[in-house]
């Protein structure tokens, strides 16, 4: 069996399953956010359930439209911290203590290795990197397993990825991800698991192996995976809160279709609008002007990504015509910022320095486009107005090329501003 | 169940920014979400659209977010039935779990023009074009979804099993 397989067995009391199989299957983790939650609370009370089936694994986040930018948003904001109190939440994180979602669970070792995860947000597949079968869900797909603990699932078919040389310099786990994608399209994976693997996949930081398997679902895929290794055990020892089970797939696991990578052939990669999927090398796109710069959400908003945009902009300016907008994923890396200088260095370059949100990502606040605006984003999705009018563009790379973008005000390599 | 109507037609990848932009999403208000449908695909699609008319796509229908406001705004605004090539994995999860019908047929979808008239037997999935005096059918509803439907939804499924 394939480790998503055998994570899916394990948790639906089988020895053995294969693609195509129905299971219900208990679920360790539970998530929605301030857009997803508020359905989800509705249909729960739907359901008859009075309470949730355990207050330590239902955790709601308010991250995206939060801090809270408007009084709609705050009135479901406010769904979720009255239904937490109601309900004895322990994994509820107010403003101040949350972070975006997807970077949070993991940082804090809530989401552990082995794991069955539902949220219901798209870029719950994130937690593959860590070596748990996680997959987004809708609003009542959570209420339902809020109330019974468990969710249907229809064991994907696997497909394996395989990376291999060399990582070219300024090349991370965006670049492969957004290669792949732009290799199978994005429903090159519609409804399979992807498993990375590969001597890069070996030796990549846990960063970029949560930021590969937080856009599997850009390729349509159920969840993104990596076998865990000495760099997972690494990242969540004294983290984990709970105990953690290591998954590996057997010799004889069977994929769908394996696919390989020669990595010293892969350079900084751009997703041009309006598709994931639709990339280019970032070295043939320096003729394209930008508005806006975004770095951080699910995908680069940890310390590694903070750390390489700083590095490129470190006693550099802003380009006049552009708006640098650096947003850390959590409370936790935002301080790691401030005590490394990091913060220091992007306010001195002109950019802005935000508090964790998912705020631009998905068009809700904190750096909107107008009609006609383009950005290059370290996020996720560049569908038709996404990050704004509909009229506007975004671009997807990773975060040093988006802080040599930011200085050069065009789309540039980040060896262009050394 | 028989759905008739009149048809639109999309192209592939209609993602859920273009079926509700997330600009509209600090509601869940199925009425306020109704008024947005398509939007961001075609900004005319909730004026010109009546209430009975289905959307014909073509591959992975409802890829990106996880919002069920997608099918929600779909059903709210009038829409039937989504006929596609195919569909995005937790859009064809959601649209059970709220009961919006969807159904996979390249055969339709190839051969049906915007505007032509249709009547979907939501049983067994054979599609009549009415205006072209044709017939297709869709792939049949795994028995499980089947489960989920006569039960009313997902949320009734699980109030009888806990």
């Amino acid at each position: 069996m394939t480790i998503t397989e055998k994570i899916l067995a394990a948790h639906a009391g089988k020895e053995k399953v294969s693609p195509g199989d129905l299971l219900n299957a208990k679920v360790d983790l539970i998530l929605a956010n301030d857009i997803t939650a508020p359905i989800a609370i509705t249909e729960f009370g739907k359901t008859g359930a009075k309470k949730v089936f355990d207050n330590k694994r239902v955790a709601l986040i308010p991250d995206h439209f939060a801090p809270q930018k408007d009084i709609k948003a705050a009135e479901q904001c406010k769904m979720l911290r009255e239904f937490s109190k109601e309900q004895n939440l322990d994994l509820y994180f107010e403003v101040g203590r949350m972070g975006v979602e997807h970077a949070l669970l993991p940082e804090q070792g809530i989401v552990v290795p082995g794991d069955l995860v539902i949220g219901a947000d798209s870029h719950t597949c994130t937690y593959g990197g860590l070596g748990a079968f996680a997959t987004g869900v809708g609003s009542t797909d959570v209420a339902a397993a809020m109330a019974s603990g468990e969710c249907w699932f229809k064991v994907p078919e696997s497909m394996k990825f395989i990376y291999y040389g060399k990582l070219n310099k300024w090349v991370s786990g965006k670049d492969l991800i957004l290669h792949t994608i732009g290799d199978i399209g994005v429903d090159g994976a519609l409804y399979r698991a992807m498993e990375f693997e590969g001597e890069v996949i070996n030796s990549l930081p846990m960063s970029g192996r949560l930021t590969m398997c937080n856009m599997a679902i850009e390729a349509g895929g159920k969840n993104g995976l990596i076998v865990p290794d000495a760099i997972t055990e690494a990242y969540v020892n004294g983290r984990a809160k709970r105990p953690y089970k290591f998954y590996t797939s057997d010799k004889d696991a069977v994929y769908a279709d394996i696919r390989e990578y020669d990595c010293s052939k892969i350079e900084p990669t751009v997703a041009c609008p309006h598709l994931p999927s639709n990339t280019k090398q970032a070295s043939e796109l320096s003729s394209i002007t930008i508005d806006q710069v975004v770095v951080g959400s699910c995908t680069n908003g940890r310390i590694e990504d903070l750390r390489e945009a700083a590095e490129i902009i470190k006693g550099k300016k802003v380009n006049p015509n552009v708006r640098m907008i650096v947003i850390p994923a959590t409370q936790q890396i935002y301080l790691q910022a401030v005590r490394e200088g990091l913060a220091e260095i992007f306010v001195e370059a002109e950019a802005v320095f935000s508090t964790p949100t998912c705020g631009p990502c998905l068009g809700g606040h904190m750096g909107i486009l107008a009609k006609g605006e383009r950005a290059l984003a370290t996020t996720n999705r560049n569908f038709v107005g996404r990050m704004g009018d509909p009229g506007s563009e975004v671009y997807l790379s990773n975060p040093a090329v988006a802080a040599a973008s930011a200085i050069k005000g065009r789309i540039a390599l980040p060896e262009e501003t050394i | 169940m028989i759905l008739k109507g009149k048809t639109w037609k999309f192209g592939n990848n209609i993602d859920t920014d273009a079926i509700i932009p997330a600009r509209y999403l600090n509601t869940s208000d199925p009425e306020e979400l109704a008024k947005h449908v398509m939007e961001d695909a075609d900004p005319d699609f909730p004026n010109k659209m009546q209430k009975g008319d289905m959307i014909i796509a073509e591959a992975n229908f409802g890829c990106g977010s996880s919002r069920e406001h997608a099918p929600i705004a779909l059903k709210a605004s009038g829409i039937q039935a989504v006929i596609a090539k195919s569909f995005a994995r937790i859009f064809y999860r959601n649209s059970f779990n709220i009961g919006l019908p969807i159904f996979e047929s390249d055969e339709a979808v190839a051969k049906i023009t915007q505007g032509d008239e249709i009547e979907v037997n939501a049983d067994n999935g054979v599609i009549k074009n009415i205006s072209k005096g044709e017939k297709y059918s869709a792939k049949p509803i795994p028995p499980f979804m089947q489960e989920l439907i006569a039960a009313g939804g997902l949320v009734e499924w699980t109030k009888k099993r806990l």
